[in-house]
Order: C-alpha cells, then structure tokens, then sequence
C-alpha cells in the first residue's frame, strides 16, 4: 500500500524534476552501508538536496567531470547539497556546479571525506557566486582529497570551526581564497596547487564565534603561485580584506607550522603573519584572541619576479611607496601576544614567530604595535627588515591522524 | 534502488501512515478540519511567515497522559503527542470564510527516543492529504488581502528540511508550543479561554502554581500590542531563531536572535557577518543602529534570491509587514557606537 502511494506520488509531482526527487528520496532513506550512485549526465536541481542524520553513506558519482549537479536554476535553499548531523559520509566523483549559495556545506558531521569532487560557478570569478565550494563546518576527523574548487567568492576550500582535518592534493583556483581554515583545530594542508586566488592560503581565528582558538596547523608541501586576483569578496566579509596579491595568510592565530612549499609571483605579500587589529574591525569579543604565537615559517622556496603590490588596500600602497616593486616575501605586522612578552620586553623562542632555512626569503616587520596611530601612513613608519629577530627554530608540530571509515 | 528497500529502512516508517485519514484526527469529510478523539485546535501568539499561507494547528496528547513543565517553563510532551499543522490559502484572503486550497499537512509525533517529522500533501481534490516524504512543490494562486492577484511555486519541504529548523542540539523539537507563545486566548465553541488553562482544564497539561505570572510572547501583528522593540524581537524570534540561537544550526554566524538573547552584539549590532558571502548585500554589519539601508538583516529578510534570502527555508515571498516592522526597529535604535 504504502509503496505505491509513494511510486504514485514521485511519478505525479511534476513540478519536481525525477531526478532530483528520486536522488532527494534516496538521501533520507539512506542505510548504514549504502552507497548512493549518481549516473552521468547533467542533473539540473531546483533545490538544496539534503542528508540529514545519517551513518557510513557514500554518495558516489561517476567521476569528477562524469556527474554534474547544476544549480543555475536553483530556485530554493542556500546550498547546493547540504549534508547535516551525519557521522562517516564520503562524497566522491562529482561535480557541483552554480549553487545560489554554497555548494557543498556539511555541518555538524564526524567523517566527513570529499574526494575527487568539484565545486564552481561558471562564469568565473563575481561576487554573485556563492560564498564557499566545499564548506565543512563544525565538523571533525575531515578528508578533502583530490578535489577542485573555482571561483567561490568567499573560499574554494573552507575548513572552520572543526577538528581533525586534512586537505591535500587539491587544486584552487579563481576564488577570492583558495584554502581556508579558520577557527579549527589540528589541520594538514599539503601537496595543494593554489593559483590565481585573490589569496592562496589563509589560517585565521575570528571573533564572535561559537568556537574559536583555532591552533596546530600546517601547511606544506603546497605550491602557493601567482595569487594575484582582484578581491571580489561583497563587502562586509573578512576576506574583502585580504589583499590581492597574497600567498599565505596567518591571522590571530598559534601554533602554525608554514614548511617546504613553494610560495611564487604573490605580488603583494608572499606570507603575512598578522593579528586581527590588521583588519580595523573592532571586536567585543572579551575570549577572542586577536594575536598571533608560535608561528614557524621554515624551509620553504620564495620566488617573485619585480611587480608592483596590489593598490586597492592600504597595506599594498604603503609597501609600494616604500619598497616599490621589491616587496618582501614574508610581512610580520611586529604585534606579539602580550601574555607572552616578558619583562625584559622579549619573547620566548616557542612562542615566536620563527623563520628558519627559507629560500631568497625577504622579510618586513611592519612594527604595529609602535606605529600601530600611523602604520598606514608611509612616511611615518619605521619599519625593520632584518630579520635576525626571527632566527629561532620550534618543534614540529605532531601529523594530523584522522578516524575515518572508508 | 528497490522501492521494497527503501520502505524497510527509515524508521520514520514505523509511524508514517499512508494517509493523514488514517491517523483519525479529524472528522469526515477531513478537509473541513473538525477535530474528533481529544484533539484540540491551538494558535501561538506570533506566527512563522510562510508565504502568506494560512495555517491551522491541533494537538493530541494519548489519553491518561499529560504536558508536563519545569521552572524554566519548558514543555515536555508525553510520548504518542501529535502536533499537527495544516498550511492553506483563502482563495480570497479578504474572505476569511471563503473557499480555501489546503497544501500540506505536517505532522510532529512524540517517540520514545525523539520527534519525528511526517510531511503530507493534500491531493487536489482535496479529500486527503498523502504521505511525501521528500517534500513537494506546488503553483497556488490567489487574491491577497489587497485585493491584487498573488502566486507562488509553494515549496512543501522534505522531512530533511523540517528536521534543519526543528532542530536543536541535533535534536528534532517543536517550534512554536512553548508556553510563551501558548499563553493567549482561543476561542472554543464560540467562548474564549486562555489556551494553557484550557488544556489543564482538558487534563493535558499540569497545572500551574499561578497562570497569571506566566510570560507571553506578544503579537508581532498586532500594533497596539507590546512595544516597537517588544514586536520585532517576537518577529525574529519564531522567524528566525529556531536556527540563530545557541545550539541551533546556524549559531557558526554567532548571531543569534531569539528572546531571550541580551547581548546587542549576539543580536547583530555592529557584528560583521562571518559566512555571508554575498549575503551582505555589501553591507558591512547585522544592525547599523538608526540604519536599516546599511543593516545585513534588512537587506536578507528582503531578498528573495536562494542564496542571499533569510530565513533560507519555506520562503519565497518577502513578508512586507515583517520587514517594515524591522526596519522601524532599526531605524528606532540610537545611532552611533
């Protein structure tokens, strides 16, 4: 009785594409064990396909560019396929394409592996895609392998608020940030090609958020080229304030390792270690630490060619007025922990930022915390570019070992 | 995949039945929505926009059983509950009497381990309404309360998508039936009576040490009732709180809006966005005090675009009163930091 009340109303809501409804009906039905295929072809999707409270479900298609979720005529839901409440879900061999909003957000979920998947928007690089390609959000033990994500106005690969988390062999590109981990705890970002981004690869901790203290990140291995796109964010978002031109960005956040990558042609700033007081928000954040600690940048290769930095913010006019096309490879804006500093005014090597064995590495501190009234004005600051201030060296920090299923 | 698979798996399907008929809440022919076997119709004091649609709501305590409550003035619904709530339009929303089109019917049953959400859309012949469990989408059409041709592609979500409001701590809830928003009159038979003290009059809720101390949620639509500040709080609350609020799904963006919050900056005041993409609108704050044109808030209560609007869910229309009644409320607030 019931199966054909269903059958009937599947086949009778035409209002509803089969496919969408079919594939829609199948995510809330899942089993443990199952594997969801999805065949090839291009699926055209009105809404935002959703698993919610599911356990060991792989959502398999046929290959990254063989199966294609096409969102462009999207007429409800903030997502493209959003996946809730769930513990070891694999999403493989697909491809999502033009969500009005992002397009793949998993919230909430232990196990959470995208392989071979691909998020875009088509048209390129507009602040009316939508925000992030892959967005696990409050997640933990996540895999991102493989995958590709273009032209997301906010970040291709967003990793925030979660624990245990790997991203590796990915590519992105034409995003306003490549990869991002923001208030996350225990993440490796390696073996990644992040090119044509507005910036590469940022680690940030931000106010007013549920989880914040985001620490152990590294990142290695990468090759970080030519982040040189205009920043396309809309306004009001924190990566507006990225500016063009960046390779690395280390924000209000500790215990980073930066190692073995291959940093080139970022025009503007190959890698910044900054504290929050760069973007000029203020914050009522009484928890939220705005500073950076124990950040250490070894062994990496820096290679650019003469270009001028970006003169859309004001951190590239100020280092073009001082520098003009020779701009340094590595930017500290000079604003320890105070926690950290003692009384003699120094701080502890562990708690550093240290630099160590980098390849044709320049370096500036923007000295914020004394010129923190005129730091944006060129002619007033005194900056120091020796960085003998930085030569200390750190334990590494432990390999990131997630707990997954399959 | 075997349809005979599917049907084995969820355990929805231990209490989904075929038809809302089968369940015998109501009397025949049930579209007239005549309440039989201890069901009793309810109202709470500020509605959930959607889409102008209109709404009837019933629960069903099992007999012998009753609501209990605590010093927080939380509800805890014995297992068996049916909540149950019917979306319709008038075909002439001037007419509050007319014709009128029944859409779905959604179902909340109290299990032993949890809710359960069973989704049912009314056939067009309108004699039953029939199990969907991945939702629906429908064209209505009708005349608005003034006087202009309206439509819409109405959106029947999938149990998925009632599960992402009703949810809380991962756990599926109620939205609406708290005692705040049930603390209003009802008219039964024609007499009107306090709603909570009809149900521990009808045996379904444990009395109260004293009913009249209990708080009430005003009536967002009503402007005679509580203040500017009183009736925008009470819209935000039921439109959008049941994710922005603590343990909610959407407490990631650290803005959470409902009653009970204090803290002006958890509201939105001067609160960049944190995941908005182009949900800003290029606004740079939730609430710029004394400037709803410059608030995040207004600028997504206002859309209608998938990737911008809020609530994400169950809209499609802007709700014009809602959004004039924030933007007074913004434009009220003192400006400056």
């Amino acid at each position: 009785m019931i199966r054909s009340i269903l059958i009937s109303f599947v086949f009778s809501t035409i209002l509803f594409a089969e496919f969408e409804s079919d594939l829609q009906l199948k995510l809330i039905l899942a089993e443990p064990g199952d594997t969801i295929h999805l065949e090839s072809g291009m699926f055209s999707i009105l809404g935002t396909l959703s698993m919610e409270g599911k356990n060991n479900v792989v959502i398999k298609g046929s290959g990254i560019n063989g199966t294609i979720l096409d969102f462009s005529t999207q007429v409800e839901g903030a997502q493209g396929l959003s996946i809730t409440n769930c513990k070891n879900i694999t999403l493989e061999d697909f491809s999502v394409q033009d969500a009005k909003g992002d397009a793949i957000k998993c919230q909430y979920v232990n196990g959470i592996t995208f392989r071979r998947v691909k998020t875009q928007w088509l048209g390129g690089p507009k602040p009316t895609n939508g925000a992030y390609g892959l967005y696990p959000v409050q997640c933990k033990n996540v895999l991102i392998e493989h995958c590709i994500a273009i032209a997301a106005s906010d970040a291709g690969i967003y990793v925030g608020q979660s624990e245990d988390i790997i991203v590796r062999y990915s590519e992105a590109f034409d995003n306003v940030a490549g990869i991002e981990i923001e208030n996350s705890t225990r993440a490796d970002v390696y073996g990644n090609n992040v090119h044509g981004n507005t910036g590469g690869i940022l680690v940030f901790d931000l106010p007013d958020l549920p989880v914040k203290e985001g620490r152990l990140v590294r990142i290695f291995d990468n090759i970080i080229k030519n982040n040189n796109l205009d920043n396309f964010a809309p306004e009001g978002n924190i990566v507006g304030k990225v500016p063009a031109g960046t390779g690395i960005m280390i924000m209000a956040t500790e215990m980073v390792e930066v190692f073995q990558n291959t940093i080139i042609d970022n025009k503007t700033a190959g890698t910044a270690i900054v504290s929050y007081f760069i973007t000029e928000e203020e914050t009522k954040d009484t928890e939220y630490n705005p500073y950076t600690s124990s950040i250490y940048i070894h062994d990496n290769i820096y290679r650019r060619s003469t270009m001028i930095p970006t003169l859309d913010h004001d951190i590239g006019i100020l280092l073009f007025f001082h520098f003009f096309r020779d701009i340094p490879d590595i930017i500290y804006d000079g604003m320890p922990d105070p926690r950290y500093v003692g009384l003699n005014g120094l701080v502890p090597d562990t708690r550093r930022l240290c630099l160590r064995d980098n390849v044709d590495a320049s370096y500036l501190n923007l000295d914020l915390s004394k010129n923190f009234e005129s730091w944006y004005s060129p002619f007033l600051s005194d900056f120091n570019t020796d960085d003998n201030e930085c030569n200390c060296t750190q334990e590494p920090l432990p390999e990131v070992v997630l707990t997954l299923e399959h | 995949m075997m349809i005979s698979k599917i049907f084995s798996a969820h355990p929805v399907l231990d209490h989904a039945l075929p038809n809302l008929s089968d369940y015998g809440f109501f009397a025949k022919p049930i579209k007239n929505h005549v309440p039989i076997n201890e069901v009793l119709p309810y109202k709470i004091a500020s509605p959930l926009f959607s889409d102008y649609s209109e709404k009837l709501r019933f629960i069903q305590v099992p007999v012998n059983e009753t609501i209990t409550h605590n010093e927080e003035n939380e509800l805890f619904f014995p297992v068996g509950t049916f909540l149950i709530k019917t979306f319709y339009y008038l075909n002439d929303a001037r007419e509050s009497k007319g014709e009128r089109r029944l859409i779905e019917t959604r179902l909340l049953k109290k299990t032993s381990s949890e809710w359960v959400a069973i989704p049912y859309i009314w056939k067009e012949d309108q004699t039953d309404a029939v199990l969907a469990l991945a939702g629906g989408r429908k064209n209505v059409s009708w005349i608005h309360s003034d006087g202009k041709p309206m439509n819409v592609l109405y959106s029947v979500p999938n149990m998925n998508q009632c599960k992402s409001c009703h949810v809380k701590d991962n756990v599926q809830q109620p939205i609406g039936p708290k005692i705040r928003n049930l603390n209003i009159d009802f008219v039964y038979n024609q007499v009107s009576e306090n709603q909570l003290q009809k149900w521990v009059k009808e045996g379904i809720l444990d009395s109260f040490k004293d009913l009249s101390s209990l708080p009430r949620t005003v009536n967002y639509e009503d402007p005679h009732d509580g203040t500017l500040d009183q009736r925008a709080r009470a819209w935000l609350d039921i439109n959008c709180a049941h994710c922005h609020q603590r343990g909610g799904p959407a407490e990631t963006s650290g803005l959470y809006l409902n009653l009970e919050e204090k803290d002006p900056s958890k509201l939105g005041v001067f609160k960049p966005p944190v995941a908005a993409g182009r949900g800003s609108g290029n606004r740079n704050y939730n609430i710029v005090p004394g400037r709803p044109e410059d608030s995040i808030l207004e600028y997504r209560i206002a859309s209608t675009d998938p990737g911008v609007m809020m609530p994400e869910l169950n809209r499609k229309l802007v709700h014009h009163e809602g959004v004039k009644l924030i933007q007074e409320w913004i434009k009220a607030m003192p400006e400056g930091k």
